[in-house]
């Protein structure tokens, strides 16, 4: 699994609550049976007209927003579907990051265990992000996993929460079936041991 | 200590569990489909690993494929070759596939249960978010994604952390015309789509007790919708009534074992819930979601809100998006809206028993002007027996299209789907932007009142047919 240990990069900001999965990545890009080249279905019908061309008034197609690794999105994204090509659609494009005020369930799993880190942050804290992301869009942030900091362009520096287990794993790069796998003995015993 | 339907279930099927990381979590049974697991075989080659209990995943094939006769080419070369590449992983990997020509194909949720496989007291997983669909028979079901389900395969087991319970105590009985799909709307419009987030489902409560084995599936199906991964209901029997007999169910001295073992499992008096959220579904319109997430639901006797009344700002902004999409105005009632598409299926309410109720109301009417309407079975299985009682020639002459069994168009990637602009009431799970097709526009309801629009060519409150 990709690691991750610490990023510097711009924010690109996308302040919608409850995104869903069908929007990270629309359904019928799913007829898919690898993982390479969804970068280019993100958000695709927020993100180009029927034609194929781009939107202009959507962030991820205005100049700003070119190179920024980490998505600042609102309450609750990643909502809906158990895709797995939401996160590898986000990584894809070359998002590393994403903060939000909270993630749904099966996408804060997905995302950790390909190198996509969720940041949870406080409403205020997310309300500065979105100033900064209108006032100096090509600023940038940084992310410290290891200290658990993210630190906005005056210097200003918050931390937000992960597990332990998780934690570990991205900034090791492990992925967890290697980790599982190493559980064989005691999954054999427990079903020997099953009625 | 008392303890809850999940903390039993979940407690013995904790093989391991490390200080700090998550519990080792034993799965009983994986569900498999075309769109989810590719990439999890293509892992399992690159690291020259076998699936550890080949027995315990079973495959089918529903979310890609078109609801024609499965004689038909299937003329998406994209779909087309995710099916070949199922067929070639089943095989090279020794699974057990309800295929393309299966008598038993059908919906992962709905032929899980048909067939027995989906028991009390069971782990089941699927990379599939409504898997909380098999929750109604008191196991702990949950989606899973790529990553999962390649764990699932090579070591029958899953990394998690313990979620909380919630409670969900449903009291009254519904009214004629209204569905458990009306609960779950209800609920879910109650608590919004991030509501459960964190959270298992367990719905409790005499208006729970009182619904079938189907409409209980239709509730904790869409668990997920309010946010929880997983919703049970204890195991009673209705639930016993339903499995006896079926395919992969215990049977003879097993059966009884079995059922002695599931008596078991239901809550311990006084156990104890995280949180608890309570419903009167004697209270309880038909209900109709208005909005681009299952959260935004009305009474269909409602007026659709005004984002100016709201004052949370990003709610505001949410309902404004929302509204513009779907082209309705605050303070307008939704009965009357025009409806150009009807689609009643998913693994929602496809069912025989929600093509029963649907079929009821087409009985002798006909599908309005300019509405077109689409049946589709959750299972083959369903469709022959929707056959046998005549169903179809229900359909049919109202003016429907009655189709195979596959997910059609609740996920819109199969052929079925709607134009950009179309209105639709749909029997799924899921109004999200362009769900049912891009640019379409969704309009969630339960089979009932969803078959009142198609014969109406309108948003119609179903009790005024029904009189």
């Amino acid at each position: 699994m990709a690691q991750f240990t610490t990023l510097t990069a711009r924010l690109a900001a996308l302040p919608i609550n409850d995104i869903d999965t069908d929007q990270i990545i629309p359904a019928r890009f799913l007829k898919v049976t690898d993982k390479a080249g969804l970068g280019a279905a993100l958000f695709a019908d927020w993100r180009y007209h029927a034609d194929g061309s781009p939107k202009t008034d959507f962030v991820l197609n205005q100049p700003a927003a070119q190179g920024a690794q980490i998505l600042l999105a609102g309450d609750n994204f990643g909502c809906g579907s158990s895709r797995e090509h939401a996160p590898w659609a986000l990584t894809g494009y070359g998002f590393r990051a994403v903060v939000s005020t909270s993630f749904a369930d099966i996408f804060r799993s997905n995302a950790l265990k390909n190198g996509l880190l969720p940041v949870v942050v406080d409403a205020a804290t997310h309300a500065e992000l979105l100033d900064l992301a209108e006032e100096a869009p090509t600023a940038a942030l940084t992310v410290d996993l290891a200290a658990q900091t993210l630190t906005l362009p005056g210097g200003h520096t918050v931390t937000f929460p992960i597990d332990g287990f998780s934690k570990t794993c991205l900034l090791k790069g492990v992925d967890e079936l290697g980790y599982l796998l190493g559980f064989a003995d005691q999954i054999a015993a427990y079903e020997a041991a099953r009625p | 200590m008392p303890q809850t339907l999940f903390d039993k279930i979940w407690s013995r099927h904790v093989v391991a569990q490390e200080p700090e990381a998550p519990a080792v979590l034993y799965i009983d049974l994986h569900l498999i489909h075309e769109v989810t697991s590719p990439q999890a075989f293509t892992g399992l080659r690159a690291r020259g690993l076998r699936v550890r209990r080949p027995g315990q995943t079973v495959a089918t094939l529903d979310h890609s494929i078109p609801t024609f006769s499965p004689d038909l080419p299937i003329l998406d070369d994209l779909a087309a070759k995710q099916i070949q590449v199922m067929e070639a992983n089943c095989a090279e990997f020794g699974l057990r596939l309800y295929g393309l020509h299966s008598p038993n194909r059908g919906i992962v949720h709905v032929i899980g249960p048909e067939l027995g496989l989906t028991q009390p007291g069971m782990t089941i997983v699927c990379g599939d978010s409504h898997t909380s669909t098999h929750g109604a028979f008191g196991a702990l079901a949950f989606g899973i994604g790529t990553s999962e389900v390649e764990m699932v395969l090579a070591t029958q087991c899953l990394l998690q952390r313990q979620p909380r319970t919630c409670a969900v105590q449903v009291d009254g009985q519904l009214g004629p015309g209204l569905s458990s799909k009306d609960i779950i709307l209800a609920l879910i419009a109650k608590i919004g789509v991030g509501g459960g987030t964190g959270h298992v489902f367990e719905y409790t409560g005499p208006a729970i007790r009182a619904l079938t084995m189907e409409q209980r599936m239709t509730i904790c199906n869409m668990s997920i919708e309010g946010g929880a991964r997983a919703g049970l209901i204890a195991p009673d029997e209705t639930t016993f009534e339903y499995l006896a007999g079926r395919e992969f169910a215990p049977s003879g001295a097993d059966w009884e074992a079995a059922v002695a073992r599931w008596r078991q499992l239901p809550s311990d008096p006084g156990a104890a819930y995280d949180k608890t959220v309570t419903l009167d579904a004697s209270a309880l319109e038909p209900m109709i979601t208005y909005g681009t997430n299952p959260g935004m639901g009305l009474p269909i006797t409602g007026r659709v809100p005004d984002p100016d009344a709201l004052g949370d700002a990003n709610q505001k902004l949410a309902l404004d998006k929302a509204l513009k999409y779907m082209g309705l105005r605050p303070g307008q009632p939704l009965l009357g809206q025009p409806v150009d598409v009807v689609f009643i299926g998913s693994c929602t309410n496809s069912r025989l028993s929600d093509l029963r109720q649907a079929a009821a109301l087409f009985k002798g009417r006909k599908v309005a002007p300019n509405v077109r309407v689409l049946v589709v079975p959750g299972s083959q299985v369903v469709k022959r027996q929707a056959e046998a009682e005549g169903l179809d020639k229900i359909f049919l002459e109202a003016g429907a299209d009655w189709r195979y069994a596959g997910c059609s168009m609740c996920i819109a990637m199969n052929g079925d789907q709607l134009q950009p602009g179309q209105y639709a009431v749909s029997t799924s799970n899921r109004n999200f932007e362009g769900r049912q097709g891009k640019g379409g526009r969704t309009f969630l309801a339960s089979p009932l009142t969803a078959a009142a629009a198609a014969v109406t060519g309108r948003i119609t409150d179903v009790r005024t047919l029904l009189a």
